[in-house]
């Protein structure tokens, strides 16, 4: 059986990784789905928006970031879990490479280098200084 | 107009997530993953006041966002994100009472420099 730690541990990693891929790629298909000609001035705008198909994978990859963003923070603390997954900025700049072939400047290395090293961080630490209840089953 | 919209996005972004993070911490650690305890917890979180309020802000954050960005670019409007970060980590502090040990406050530090740096 594995240490309660570790297993906490385990759970972060698995839930953290979840959120930090479903956030960038939700962001991008929002604005792929969404055309510059596209104006938003009414209410009713926004709800045609949301049928477009690139927009509506969109939000199903945001819904699914902010359920996982949930289930992280009923054991993690919001100083922990707002620097960690942050890492989801150099996932959008490698997408942005590796995909889009866009270049990365020297600036953005450097940024990527101190997220990476914030991260490191506060990643090795507990994910919680706060006492925290299990959910009623 | 666009400054407009942009604080209402931060503002409402800071607020939703403050607002969550006190409201999961009340619901409790999620230790079941099977889908019909996630439909029960759902249920619960649907009543659950902080989480409603969150993920109000949220919804406003989220409305923002498409609006600015149907007026900016993608690289204009995520690294204001930078922004909430710091007003989120001294909430978390003195609303929350989390102890944001010195460790955490360095890497959040690293984290907005590096933010800042990628999208500027």
């Amino acid at each position: 059986m594995t240490s309660e730690p570790a297993r906490l541990r385990l759970k972060t990693w698995i839930c953290t990784s979840i959120v930090v891929f479903s956030n960038p790629f939700g962001d991008f298909f929002l604005k792929r789905g969404l055309p510059d000609s596209v104006h938003l001035s009414k209410p009713l705008d926004y709800i045609a928006a949301l049928f477009q198909p690139l927009v509506a994978l969109g939000v199903l990859l945001l819904i699914i970031w902010q359920l996982s963003r949930m289930a992280l923070l009923s054991w993690a603390d919001l100083s922990y879990v707002l620097p960690v997954t942050s890492i989801g900025y150099v996932v959008v700049a490698l997408i942005g490479k590796v995909l889009l072939h866009e270049s990365i400047t020297g600036r953005r290395w450097a940024g990527i280098v101190l997220i990476v090293a914030g991260v490191a961080l506060v990643g090795g630490s507990a994910p919680s200084t706060v006492p925290r209840k299990a959910a009623p089953q | 107009m666009k400054w407009l919209v942009l604080a209402v996005m931060v503002g409402s972004t800071t607020a939703g997530e403050v607002l969550q993070a006190a409201g999961m911490r009340r619901h409790g650690e999620i230790r079941d993953f099977r889908p019909g305890a996630i439909g029960r917890a759902l249920a619960a979180l649907a009543r659950n006041r902080f989480v409603i309020g969150g993920v109000s802000s949220m919804a406003i954050s989220f409305f923002a966002l498409m609006k600015l960005l149907s007026m900016t670019d993608l690289s204009f409007a995520v690294p204001v994100s930078a922004v909430t970060y710091v007003m989120e980590t001294v909430l978390a502090k003195y609303l929350l009472k989390e102890r944001v040990s010195g460790l955490r406050w360095a890497g959040a530090a690293l984290v907005i420099c590096g933010v800042t740096l990628v999208s500027l």
